[in-house]
């Protein structure tokens, strides 16, 4: 579940933005889409804790992570948000499953290499688990960092642009995938984007200008 | 976790890691080596000189005189007049004095005359057999028995002089008499016998060989002047004794009573005799500092390669940092700390100076085996590769763990500080 009140940002002073209070429960998703230079992705990086705001409030999970201090924050959001980008990072040297273990021992201290396995199963990745990410193709790599951004079961799952680098099929996939396990895991969907294939597949939606 | 990560991390970019493995290993086995060469040597000339005030010789370079006669190293400086010596060895201040006598070797090892007092003054005991007491019965060293299988009861022929391809005696055998116990210092490679033995076998090499060879120049090597020449060809092993009169000897190790003597005879020596006498504590300490600047130089040249190692892991480290920040921002996105950041690059700069130790340390060793090896061969002097210096080798590591560090430090900050949302929103 994620709240926000009045939050503002601004870079410098050139460039100040004032977001709508958005509200997502567990289970439900939201789209936010708007054109490039509105403040989309640093509108995601509030929400996920990578930046913090000038005003306002941000309340996940009933936790106002505003408050938080920065070693709770990495924790918390290691714990409780998940991040899918849109271009997908790895560990370079860690195989697939290492990654996503990695991510669960980052957030919890313990490795689930059992829930990673079964994570990346249900993701269609079972052959590609013990490959490096470069080895994968580009679609399975948007895969594997959806199967990353789950392993904690987070309360809210946060999508930058995740289909802005795939073909119509994968696009559709990936948009499936990320609707269909935020509602398995229970967890709040927010998705930023200016694909107009994601316009058509959520009803929810908040445009920025 | 993250030492794991950073340890794949090292193995990832392999080419970036072994050139500042094999950097820091060159480094720490140079240094390694010198540590140990250093300790060794300086320990095995202290010991080989315990108990030696002063030696006695044929006036030439103290240093050679110091070489030959206590490290058996070097070639004498030339022979002296026994019972000139004489007068001196039995004087009040000295405690003992120890003639020596070069002879001939066995298959490279010298054949030297002296008293039993020379086993004493080096701590060693007769192990099998009993002490020299005849004429051509030798005592040999623990290494001797060792390398040439010999035990006592054997016997066999020495070759003449100093160079393994002397010319051999064929007149007398040598009878193994004894074996000495290991002392880890030169006795242990040297046959000795009675200074008789010495002279005994030129009394008659002399007459055997004087008509076809001029020995003139092999200085040091006890050749009996006058007298022998005009001795009946076939006196034999039995006889007990041989007049002392008009023989040499090379050298004497002298023990004094009385501090005076060290100070006056190297100066009084010389000025009423052709003889000298020279202390091997001053000598090998100037020797000490003639090759002590070499061995400085070298470790300088080693330290400098460090400085290079731990400059090329400053920019594997640093250049692999922009195609790795978003790794890094990955990690914080997942919930690492700042402070895991910097541990992981820390780490993996660790990681390779451990491991540079760690090559260098055996390799140093390895090579010191090598070293060791020809140093026997040719001064029978041996280095042990398995001794530490944890002193020494413990600073070596500290200083190494330091330039990984301060290679670190940069890179690690850079980590730490790193932003995540720019970094992630210029992607």
């Amino acid at each position: 579940m994620i709240n926000t009140k009045d939050i503002t940002f601004s870079y410098g002073k050139e460039t100040a933005f004032a977001f709508p209070d958005i509200q997502c429960r567990d289970g439900e998703a939201i789209l936010i889409t708007g054109g490039s230079g509105k403040g989309k992705t640093t509108l995601l990086h509030l929400l996920g804790g990578l930046l913090r705001p000038q005003s306002g409030a941000i309340q996940v999970n009933n936790t106002d992570i505003g408050a938080l201090s920065e070693k709770k924050l990495d924790h918390f959001r290691g714990e409780n948000i998940g991040l899918v980008l849109q271009q997908s990072h790895f560990i370079e040297s860690f195989s697939v499953l290492e990654n996503v273990a990695l991510a669960s021992w980052l957030a919890t201290g313990k490795q689930r290499i059992e829930k990673a396995k079964s994570l990346l199963k249900h993701l269609d990745l079972e052959k590609q688990m013990h490959k490096l990410p470069s080895q994968l193709s580009i679609g399975q790599q948007q895969r594997v960092s959806i199967a990353r951004a789950l392993i904690n079961e987070p309360k809210v799952l946060l999508a930058d642009e995740p289909t802005s680098s795939l073909d119509d099929e994968n696009a559709f996939k990936v948009a499936d995938l990320l609707d269909n396990l935020s509602k398995e895991f229970q967890s709040a969907l927010v998705i930023v984007t200016h694909d107009s294939r994601l316009k058509q597949r959520f009803t929810n939606q908040i445009s920025l200008s | 976790m993250i030492t794991k990560l950073a340890w794949r991390n090292t193995w990832f970019k392999p080419l970036n890691t072994t050139l500042s493995i094999i950097l820091l290993t060159a480094s720490v086995a140079i240094i390694t080596v010198l540590i140990l060469l250093q300790k060794q040597f300086e320990d095995q000339f202290s010991s080989n000189a315990d108990g030696v005030d002063l030696v006695l010789g044929a006036q030439g370079s103290p240093l050679q005189l110091i070489l030959s006669s206590v490290y058996q190293v070097d070639a004498p400086t030339g022979n002296i007049d026994y019972s000139e010596a004489k007068k001196w060895m039995e004087n009040p201040f000295v405690k003992t004095a120890i003639p020596l006598a070069f002879g001939d070797n066995y298959h490279g090892f010298k054949i030297v005359g002296t008293t039993p007092d020379y086993l004493t003054k080096y701590d060693a005991k007769i192990v099998s057999g009993k002490i020299f007491e005849n004429n051509f019965e030798v005592v040999i060293g623990s290494e001797i028995a060792k390398k040439l299988n010999l035990k006592a009861g054997d016997t066999f022929f020495g070759s003449h002089g100093d160079a393994e391809e002397g010319e051999v005696h064929e007149e007398h055998a040598y009878k193994i008499v004894g074996v000495a116990s290991k002392t880890g210092k030169v006795i242990d490679n040297l046959i000795l016998s009675n200074i008789q033995s010495v002279w005994a076998m030129h009394d008659s090499h002399e007459h055997a060989e004087e008509a076809e060879h001029d020995h003139g120049h092999e200085e040091g090597h006890v050749h009996e002047e006058g007298e022998a020449h005009h001795h009946d060809h076939d006196h034999d092993h039995e006889m007990p004794q041989i007049s002392e009169e008009g023989k040499e000897i090379t050298a004497v190790l002298l023990k004094f009573r009385n501090k005076m003597g060290i100070v006056t005879w190297p100066r009084m020596i010389p000025q009423n005799t052709k003889m000298q006498a020279a202390s091997p504590a001053i000598e090998i300490n100037r020797l000490f500092t003639l090759f002590g600047i070499g061995l400085q130089a070298l470790q300088y040249l080693a330290y400098g390669i460090m400085l290079i190692s731990g400059i090329s892991i400053f920019i594997a480290l640093y250049n692999t940092l922009k195609e790795r920040k978003y790794e890094f921002a990955l990690l914080r996105v997942n919930g690492a700390t700042r402070f895991q950041l910097l541990y992981l690059v820390v780490i993996e700069s660790l990681i390779l100076c451990v491991l540079g130790f760690l090559f260098g340390t055996i390799v140093g060793r390895i090579a010191l085996t090598f070293i060791s090896g020809s140093s026997e061969e040719e001064f029978k002097m041996s280095f042990n590769p398995f001794e530490f210096v944890w002193e020494k080798e413990g600073f070596l590591f500290l200083v190494t763990i330091f330039v990984g560090i301060l290679a670190a430090v940069i890179p690690a900050v850079k980590a730490y500080r790193l932003n995540i949302s720019k970094t992630l929103a210029n992607a």
